[in-house]
């Protein structure tokens, strides 16, 4: 398909996608053949699950449990390491027609570019750094808290690999223009913005917290403000760089208010659950429709016009 | 956009979180307990379908459902694991969070049927069982185990099934015919005619099962196993290729069965993503 033509495509540093919707990371994203259906639900890029360098098993059940408006989970990043998930990446390069975006963690800056260059070697498309998984101690939000060690890691990792890289930015911080501007100057193709929100549940009845973890991130429609704040406040302070907007994004009409705030493309992560993997292709055929009701020509045209006022 | 909406609203009651009291435990055997636990939503669940079982401070487990009726819901657990042995050790009166009902369940198939199980297996096939029972014209039922002592429900199944139509296997041969459970069946399979087989049990004897229905061109249901976590299709550690066990099954039909076989009884994720061989 010729993607100048198509009103849907978009553009993310390197990477052209046929529609705005991408897989966030954590859903489904282990296998090929997941990550493939997903993609035949209508997606336009994916995110696997977040690999490391060992593989982990992650935390005991509970890991997720049911909010008011949205999901807490605390997995602890299970995965099976990047050199057995590589032979996941060379299958699924094999099978997907859309970027395959490989979510990537590190306890150190070193081992986020290991990582990275592995995937890269076997195929993956764009890497996303972690940066900001709120439950995990020494990775995640550690790194995407203290500029330093973002810096660093976002260094390493583009001195590593020549594909674009994506950081995907905490909430879980005072300002969080100052952690994309330090991700943006040190190198970053792109960003994501939100990971999930710190968050916690108690159950009354026995006393306790339900997570095994204790603590999660909240994801779906609770959410949703927040991360629209944080991708119009990312813009505002960086105009140029490409922003993925993530965070409670259910239909159509989300993903066009993110589009406003100055998103390229969004993802989507819990709406996977209610609505299943043909989540994508709804939000795409709403998109087209709001466009040609608007007199838009294309997703381009939109992003951003939230700022004009 | 109605009808979704409807959905999201049902599936986010479901994975609401219910601490409830244990009723009744039942002993069935030296392994297996029976937990009698009152929950309004998983009182109406179809026979396939699962809950998620939270042992507060310990872990949450999926189990199958055994019966569902007036309120309470039941199932029964084999002591396998840290999780189970807490569990086993839990007296009536004692807390457990529930959610639930998630999956798919068994079609209800008229005409001349066989369930197959192995094990606790036995636990959603009794509950199917005993649906399917005035609605079919034959119910017929092959169980197996190890040994007799995991045998499990035999008296519920003869008086479901009339005794003549329940076959019995155990490997040591202490109770029923001495073999594994698939060898009554192929003959039974040549000898009479079946509109629907349905099955549960350990994967490798689902795998024998499913070869020989392939073999006859007949049409199976199978309720299948994988290492849970979120029970509502995220999280995907529950995958036989691109199914998601817990929201695409656990019950699958013979066409998906086809397109998963190169896993089917050969492979399962663990908890770290990798593929483990059974």
């Amino acid at each position: 398909m010729n993607l100048e033509s198509n009103p849907l495509s978009t553009r993310i540093a390197a990477l052209e996608l046929e529609n705005p919707t991408i897989l966030a990371s954590g859903i489904m994203g282990y296998s090929a053949e997941s990550l493939h259906r997903v993609a035949k639900g209508g997606a336009g890029a994916v995110v696997t699950k977040s690999i490391g360098i060992e593989p982990r098993v992650g935390y005991a059940n509970p890991t997720v449990v049911q909010a008011e408006s949205g999901l807490i989970n605390a997995m602890g990043l299970p995965n099976p390491g990047i050199d057995l998930y590589a032979e996941e990446i060379k299958y699924s390069k094999i099978v997907l027609r859309v970027p395959l975006i490989v979510s990537v963690f590190g306890y150190s800056a070193e081992e986020y570019a290991a990582v990275a260059k592995k995937a890269v070697d076997a195929g993956a498309d764009a890497v996303e750094l972690n940066v900001s998984c709120p439950h995990v101690k020494q990775t995640g939000s550690e790194i995407g808290q203290h500029p330093k060690l973002l810096a660093e890691a976002v260094e390493e990792v583009k001195a590593a690999i020549s594909k674009p890289t994506i950081v995907k930015l905490s909430p879980n911080v005072t300002d969080i223009t100052a952690i994309a501007r330090t991700a943006v100057e040190a190198g970053a193709d792109a960003l994501t913005a939100v990971n999930t929100l710190k968050a916690m549940a108690i159950d009354s009845e026995t006393m306790r917290p339900v997570l095994s973890n204790i603590k999660g991130g909240l994801s779906g429609p609770a959410i949703k403000p927040v991360a629209l704040r944080c991708v119009y406040d990312v813009r505002e302070a960086l105009p140029d760089v490409p922003i993925i907007g993530c965070g409670g994004i259910t239909g159509w009409s989300d993903a066009v208010e993110f589009f406003l705030a100055g998103a390229c493309a969004v993802q989507v992560g819990s709406a996977v659950a209610l609505e299943d993997t043909e989540v994508f292709q709804a939000i795409t055929k709403g998109v087209k429709v709001y466009l040609r009701k608007k007199h838009y020509g294309s997703v381009k045209e939109i992003v951003n016009l939230a700022h004009r006022s | 956009m109605g009808v979704l909406k409807k959905l999201s609203t049902s599936l986010i009651a479901a994975n609401t979180i219910r601490t409830t009291e244990i009723v009744q435990i039942r002993t069935e055997s030296s392994t297996v307990k029976t937990f009698i636990i009152p929950d309004r939503l998983c009182s109406k669940a179809k026979p396939g379908q699962f809950l998620m079982v939270w042992i507060p401070g310990v872990d949450e487990i999926p189990m199958s459902i055994m019966d569902a009726a007036n309120g309470l819901v039941s199932v029964s657990v084999k002591q396998v694991g840290d999780a189970t042995r807490h569990l086993h050790s839990m007296k009536a009166g004692e807390t457990v969070g529930i959610r639930g009902p998630f999956g798919n369940s068994f079609t209800e198939s008229r005409g001349r049927v066989l369930l197959v199980s192995g094990g606790t297996g036995t636990a959603p096939l009794l509950f199917l069982a005993k649906q399917l029972a005035a609605k079919t014209e034959r119910l017929s039922f092959v169980e197996g185990a190890k040994t007799k002592d995991e045998l499990l429900f035999i008296r519920e199944l003869n008086s479901v099934c009339n005794e003549k139509n329940l076959i019995t296997t155990t490997e040591d041969g202490t109770y029923g015919l001495q073999c594994l459970v698939t060898e009554p069946l192929s003959s039974l399979l040549d000898k009479e005619k079946f509109d629907m087989i349905y099955t549960c049990g350990p994967e490798v004897m689902v795998k024998k099962i499913f070869e020989l229905t392939e073999q006859r061109k007949l049409p199976i249901e199978a309720s299948l196993e994988r290492l849970m976590r979120c029970g509502i299709g995220l999280c995907g550690s529950c995958v036989i290729g691109k199914y998601r066990v817990c929201r695409d099954g656990p019950v699958f039909t013979a066409a998906q069965l086809r397109e998963v076989k190169d896993e089917l009884g050969v492979s399962k994720m663990g908890f770290d993503g990798s593929r483990i061989p059974f």
